[in-house]
């Protein structure tokens, strides 16, 4: 991303998307920024083992 | 994998086309002919004395009171200490019991046939709130109340439901969702229905002499009497699900107040358990948290077929009752239960969510991916015997039986 698109990004109202840890979109709520908070985490909570037996057996 | 997705269709199948029954109430010696004195069907996995927790113990000192085994709790307990009742599950029965669960041989129970497969399953019949066995109440006000199901409740029931041909429980269910039950911790109008269905038959096979004012008072004042009726239907639903290769589907969640335990149709009867975890909720006045026993009983028979906590949307006047926020969020436990089930019941369905149909059938496989442990409407027992129920809450099935079923389905059908 070229510097003016960045400093224009910065200068625009922030419009952010929150994906997974919910402390990040509670900070910039605190500073007044609008967010919107998606839950998700890793499947099978990151157990590598237990995913690659899910990927395996689809869902 | 085709041959799971096939194996779960057939299981979400056999589910919806069950069409339980009430057809009668008969002592447990008759329901269950493998009974035998001294030998009590308890809630949850399998168990031994020694690691049963307080209420627990407490029903079982008061039901060998209550059989005649022993001549007081404190003999009772003595007995039991030296082995002499023997403990299974009520599962491996056909049975179920709420809380702790007990079912021994001169108890009534209630039938419910599964007339689409022909099997039957049973309960005990509901003693009502607070001081009661299922809650490790055990003094002889129990004990009475206990006799007089057995001698007065029980067999007019029995003669009131023989006189007809029984009470359909699938339409009564679609009814009750409408009318704010879960079936769990709200059963206000389903025992309702139970009782308008009930009372004309009682009224023809039952006089004043035989207790028929009492009877309609005990049934007619008890909010709870149906959850042993929808307990015992989910028992007959689901029995019908278990051993079919290649299906991930839930078949069971049970907790004897130590262990959590589930069982999964393609793994047969392996019980994958874990130890329990401890509900979150209210608690009535003078009591709190540090008084509660771990969750407990196979009423979790009832979130397996996608009613309780799954189907909290019905019931926002629960929410509040065991704690779980705002009636505004009921619906969101619904929708997160639908992550994690493979199909909706169409015929169950919930009003104030479009008619959305409550989520049926948990897949492990979506637990596990998820991370979104089933969850579940409970009621809370004091931790010590003889004390009875001390609130109520919502506590969430525990993930590591999720995974260990996982685990042993894998294994089963030679994944690794």
């Amino acid at each position: 991303m070229s510097e003016s698109k960045v400093k224009k990004l910065l200068d625009e109202p922030l419009r952010v998307v929150n994906i997974g840890l919910e402390g990040f979109a509670t900070e910039l709520e605190q500073q007044g920024v609008k967010v919107i908070q998606v839950d998700w985490s890793p499947p099978a909570g990151g157990d590598t083992k237990l995913a690659n037996l899910l990927s395996k057996l689809g869902t | 994998m085709k041959i799971i997705e096939d194996a779960n269709r057939e299981a979400l199948k056999r589910m919806l086309s069950g069409d339980p029954v009430l057809v009668d109430v008969i002592p447990a010696s008759a329901a269950i002919p493998e009974l035998k004195q001294r030998m009590i069907l308890h809630a949850g996995p399998p168990i031994g004395w020694d690691r049963l927790c307080g209420p627990m113990r407490g029903a079982v000192t008061g039901i060998a009171v209550f059989e005649g085994w022993a001549p007081d709790l404190e003999a009772a307990e003595n007995l039991a200490a030296d082995g002499a009742f023997e403990l299974h599950p009520n599962h491996h029965f056909d049975a179920v019991g709420p809380m702790t669960g007990l079912t021994t041989i001169s108890q009534p129970v209630m039938v419910i046939e599964n007339r689409t497969f022909g099997n039957r399953a049973y309960c005990a019949i509901n003693e009502g709130l607070g001081k009661v066995l299922r809650f490790g109440g055990n003094d002889e006000e129990v004990l009475d109340r206990l006799r007089w199901l057995r001698d007065v409740l029980g067999p007019a029931m029995g003669k009131a439901l023989r006189s007809g041909d029984g009470i359909p429980l699938k339409s009564l269910i679609a009814r009750g969702l409408t009318m704010g039950d879960e079936m769990h911790q709200r059963n206000v109008a389903c025992s309702g229905l139970t009782l308008r269905a009930l009372a004309p038959a009682l009224a023809t096979t039952t006089t004043s002499d035989d207790g028929l004012p009492e009877i309609l008072a005990f049934v007619g004042g008890n909010d709870q009497f149906f959850l042993n009726i929808a307990m015992a239907m989910g028992k007959a639903i689901m029995d019908p699900v278990r051993d079919i290769d290649g299906s991930t589907l839930v078949t069971a969640m049970s907790r004897n107040g130590t262990d959590f335990g589930i069982r999964v149709s393609g793994t047969g009867d392996t019980w994958f358990t874990a130890p329990v975890e401890m509900p979150e909720g209210l608690y009535f006045p003078g009591f709190t948290e540090s008084d509660a026993n771990p969750d407990m009983g196979d009423s979790t028979i009832v979130e397996t077929i996608g009613l309780g906590g799954f189907a909290m949307g019905a019931a926002p006047a629960v929410a509040g009752f065991v704690g779980a926020g705002a009636a505004s969020g009921a619906a969101v436990f619904t929708r997160t239960m639908g992550e994690i089930t493979f199909g909706e019941n169409p015929e169950w369905t919930i009003p104030a969510l479009d008619y959305l149909g409550v989520p049926t059938g948990i897949d492990i496989r979506l637990v596990v991916e998820t991370g979104l442990a089933p969850t579940i409407n409970t009621g809370i027992a004091h931790k010590e015997p003889g004390v009875g129920q001390v609130g109520a809450g919502v506590v969430r099935a525990p993930m590591s039986c999720f995974e260990q079923a996982l685990r042993g389905f894998a294994e089963r059908i030679g994944v690794s």
